[in-house]
Formats: structure tokens, C-alpha cells, sequence
């Protein structure tokens, strides 16, 4: 398998008036073409800040962040980026909600409509597709969000704590919907999350932050026994699922 | 009314009614005995018909000016320029808070000014204006503006800049450009801010256009007003005033309706 995003030495400082705040600190991993990598760590270490450079959203201060051995440009990629929340605008329709990204970027055309139409039917929202954000239940709404962000054909989805807005069925109901998915489309995704066993359940690794200025404590590659096609809800209760918790726990409580 | 204890939807609904006509009824029942107060104590001269009027002398004096035809020209005239300078602060108003969103320089050179005048009593404006643009229509309409305007810019800019960061951050993932921004969220996340701006507004340019025909004016009920003082005949003055009132209430209530007919569809 090739690589598809490198990170080299990525950090990454705040200026402000009061002081420097340094974020990240020399960051390096690389994430393969199809691997789902869950980004954990104290909160407010920069997870998103990370996911905001790899999103182009902000430059590194130091280092360099290459998506097929190249750098990033500030125009198009094929990077998709899910929000904490669906941020689905209330005034428009599910449907032209979903245009968005495409309307933005000149690209209308049948194909990524018809493209539109048929993740809107796999999952379950075509009828739908004529109402208007509120009408939606948290579930949907994160359904048709993720829905935005595919309709432009990513090759990587980040999310960042796309499920934290949800109250706890509903999470884990559409983060085993999301992660099916995901795999399902083979796609690479990096998701930040502050839940522990959403990491481990869809990830297949899992990459440890320290606190700020943060740097990689540790990488745990995830190998869990489940029988037939993995889902985060089998995952979960895999027997190797609470050594893993315990031990990712661990090393994020601990301080060496 | 004792409590009743609500058993049922329909006691519930029912009560609910109730207490509805409750208040319709009240709300007529003080203006009848208001304007009949009026009436009978101008009619039986406990106060005097000459200074105060009275509802049947308001009523004769409308009917008389509809016959020789007069009133249509001051009302058309005096809604003609409270709607036109409304038109023009709304314009006005949502240009300038684009430009002011836009540039965040521009926006943080001029907000002194408009801060002091917004708190600026624009009456005292008026004068100026007549001996620069004279006595006529366009001095009123510009002093019908400036007492809206920069209000409704502060609000406006106010609005388009609380506008969820993270909606921005949004346009910005999908590679849209700050132009994007403004057209997919800013301005349309912005339009319930500017229908309630408007209701205030519809407000005030009738206040603005009023003053300004005080001043210089030959029609209109701002003028018929001051006339009406200067000459005694205080049945145009006290007329006006309620043409006034009826005049504020049904341009308000369009907007009002335009915003009910808007936040309905979603």
C-alpha cells in the first residue's frame, strides 16, 4: 500500500497579543491509502488544529504535510472535512444543502447529481431530499453532512468529532453508519475524537497526543477478532477491545 | 376567573381562546370608552372643542377634505417619501454593512463616526439641509434617511459579523472564497436581522419624514400638522396625527406579514 498523507516535522504556533502558544510540536506520521487513523489526546492539545492544517486551513509553522508526495495547494484537494457539527444551513433544503460543495466549485454536473441521488438513497435520505434541516433528527442530519462531504469525492475524510453533538444512542448509532461507510468506500479518513472507544472501535490505528505543545506519546495499531466484515459496533465488543482501552487510558493519563 | 383545573386538550385550547377574546375585548372596550370620553366631554364643552377637537369634528373635517379632494394629495405625498427613503436606508444600509464586512480597515476607520452619529439627535441636522438642498422633497427624504441609516448599518454590520463562525469555517472547507462566504452564509443567514430591522425602520422614516416636512415642506401631514397649529384649526392637526397612526400601523404590519410569510416556509 502507498502512502497518501506525510507529515514531516508538522508544528504549529499561535500568536496572539498576550504570547507565542506553541500547539504542535515536530509532528510525523504518515496515514496509508484506505486506513482509518483516530487521533486522540487531552483535550485542547491541538487535535484540531492538526486537522485544520491537513485541511489547508492553516499552514504549519515548521514542517511539511506532502498528499502524494506533493504539497498541499491551497486549491482544490480532494480532502473532505466533516465538522463537529452538521452545520447544515437551516434556509436551505436538504437537497441544496448537499450542492453545496459543488455548487462552490463549478462542478454541477449530471454526474455528481446522479452521484448526489444515489448516496442519498443508500442512505435512506431521498425522501427527504425536498426538507429543510430542522425537520431532520440529529442522526439524519449528520447523515446528510457526511452525504455534503462525499459528494465531492474525497480520497481522505477528516472528521473532527463529527459525533459529539449526538446524545449517546444516537452517536453510537450513526458512528457505526459512518464507520460502515467509510469502509465500505475504501476511503482513508483521520478522525479526532475525545471518546476513547469510538477510536479504538473504528480506527486501525490509533495515534496518541500528548498535552500541549503536542507531540506523538504513541502509535497503537488496533487488531481486534471479529468474525465476518468489521463494524464499530461488533468491534466494540471484540475480546481485545478493553486491553486497548486500557492501555490508551493509560498512556494518555499518565506523564512520563 | 377562579383557576379551573385543565383536564383536557380541548379545556386547554378552549381556555387558551378565552383568554384571547379576554383581551381583544378589553383592547376595544378602552378605545370605545377612550373616544367616547372624548366626545362627550367636547360636546357638553368640559374641555374645549376648539383647542381638543373631538371624534365626530376629526371625522367631518376627513370627509370634508375627501370631497374637495385635499387629503389624497398629503397622504400620497407623505407616503410616498417615507416609502421611498425606507427603499433607500434599506439599500443604503445593507451596502455600506457589506463593505464594512468586507473591509475590516474600512470598517474599524469609520465606527467612531457612525457611532456618533447614530447618537446624534438628527433633528438638529434638519435646518442644514434645507439651506443646502432647499425647501423641498429631496431635503426631507435625505432627512428622513439620515435618521435611519446609521442604526441600521451598526445593526446590520453587527449581525453580519455574529454570523457562526464555524458556518464560515464550513464554505471554507469546501473551497469557497470569501465571496462564497457572503453570499451562501453571511447574507442569507442575515436576512431574519433585516426584516426586524426593517420593522424598526418603517418606523423612524415616517418620524424622519415627518420632521422633515415641519420644516420644508407645501404638502404632506407633517405639514398639515404644523399649518393646522399655526392657524388654529387643530381638527387638521389632531386628523393628521390619526391618519398618522393608521398610516405607521399598515406599513408595519406589511412587513410584519412579509416576515411571517418568510420564517414560515422553513
Amino acid at each position: 500500500m502507498q502512502t497518501t498523507l506525510k507529515l514531516t516535522n508538522v508544528s504549529y504556533t499561535y500568536y496572539t497579543k498576550d504570547g507565542e502558544t506553541k500547539a504542535l510540536d515536530l509532528l510525523s506520521f504518515s496515514v496509508k491509502k484506505g486506513e482509518f487513523v483516530a487521533i486522540v489526546g487531552p483535550s485542547g492539545c491541538g487535535k484540531s488544529t492538526l486537522l485544520n492544517m491537513i485541511a489547508g486551513l492553516l499552514t504549519p509553522t515548521t514542517g511539511q504535510i506532502l498528499l502524494d508526495n506533493k504539497p498541499l495547494s491551497k486549491f482544490y484537494e480532494p480532502i473532505g472535512y466533516m465538522l463537529q457539527k452538521d452545520q447544515l444551513l437551516e434556509w436551505r433544503t436538504i437537497y441544496r444543502n448537499l450542492t453545496l460543495g459543488l455548487e462552490i466549485q463549478n462542478r454541477m454536473t449530471p454526474e455528481n447529481l446522479h452521484r448526489i441521488d444515489e448516496l442519498l438513497k443508500a442512505y435512506g435520505l431521498y425522501e427527504f431530499r425536498n426538507a429543510y434541516p430542522r425537520q431532520l433528527s440529529g442522526g439524519m442530519r449528520q447523515r446528510a453532512a457526511l452525504i455534503r462531504t462525499l459528494a465531492l469525492s474525497p480520497q481522505i475524510l477528516l472528521l473532527d468529532e463529527p459525533f459529539s453533538a449526538l446524545d449517546y444512542q444516537t452517536r453510537l448509532h450513526v458512528s457505526d453508519d459512518i464507520g460502515t461507510i467509510i469502509k465500505k468506500q475504501q476511503m482513508t479518513a483521520i478522525l479526532v475524537t475525545h471518546d476513547l472507544s469510538e477510536a479504538i472501535s473504528m480506527a486501525d490505528r490509533v495515534i496518541i497526543l500528548s498535552r500541549r505543545p503536542a507531540t506523538i506519546k504513541k502509535i497503537v495499531p488496533i487488531h481486534l477478532t471479529i468474525s465476518g466484515k468489521r463494524t464499530p459496533a461488533k468491534a466494540r465488543n471484540a475480546k481485545e477491545f478493553p486491553e486497548y482501552f486500557q492501555l490508551i487510558w493509560e498512556e494518555i493519563n499518565y506523564d512520563s | 376567573m377562579i383557576h379551573k383545573t385543565i383536564t383536557s386538550q380541548e379545556d386547554y385550547l378552549r381556555a387558551e381562546e378565552h383568554k384571547k377574546l379576554k383581551i381583544r375585548f378589553y383592547q376595544v372596550a378602552l378605545f370605545v370608552i377612550l373616544l367616547a370620553t372624548w366626545e362627550l366631554t367636547s360636546s357638553l364643552h368640559i374641555i374645549n372643542p376648539f383647542i381638543f377637537s373631538s371624534p365626530s369634528r376629526i371625522i367631518k373635517c376627513f370627509c370634508d377634505m375627501i370631497v374637495d379632494k385635499t387629503l389624497f394629495l398629503h397622504i400620497g405625498v407623505t407616503l410616498f417619501e417615507t416609502l421611498t427613503s425606507f427603499l433607500l436606508v434599506i439599500l443604503l444600509s445593507f451596502f455600506v454593512a457589506i463593505f464594512l464586512w468586507w473591509n475590516d480597515t474600512l470598517s474599524h476607520v469609520l465606527e467612531p463616526y457612525l457611532v456618533v452619529f447614530n447618537s446624534l439627535p438628527k433633528s438638529a441636522l434638519a435646518p442644514i439641509l434645507i439651506v443646502w438642498l432647499g425647501n423641498n422633497m429631496k431635503t426631507i427624504i435625505i432627512a428622513a434617511i439620515s435618521v435611519a441609516v446609521f442604526g441600521s448599518i451598526l445593526n446590520l454590520y453587527t449581525g453580519f459579523c455574529s454570523v457562526d463562525p464555524d458556518k464560515i469555517k464550513l464554505i471554507k472547507t469546501l473551497k469557497g472564497t470569501k465571496l462564497d462566504c457572503l453570499k451562501l452564509v453571511v447574507i442569507p443567514s442575515s436576512i431574519p436581522l433585516l426584516l426586524s430591522i426593517m420593522k424598526v425602520n418603517i418606523g423612524l422614516s415616517l418620524v424622519g419624514v415627518i420632521i422633515g416636512e415641519f420644516l420644508a415642506a407645501r404638502n404632506g401631514l407633517g405639514y398639515l400638522i404644523l399649518y393646522g397649529s399655526q392657524v388654529f384649526k387643530l381638527d387638521w392637526v389632531l386628523m393628521s396625527i390619526v391618519l398618522l397612526c393608521m398610516m405607521a400601523m399598515g406599513l408595519y404590519s406589511a412587513i410584519n406579514f412579509a416576515e411571517k410569510m418568510y420564517l414560515r416556509q422553513f
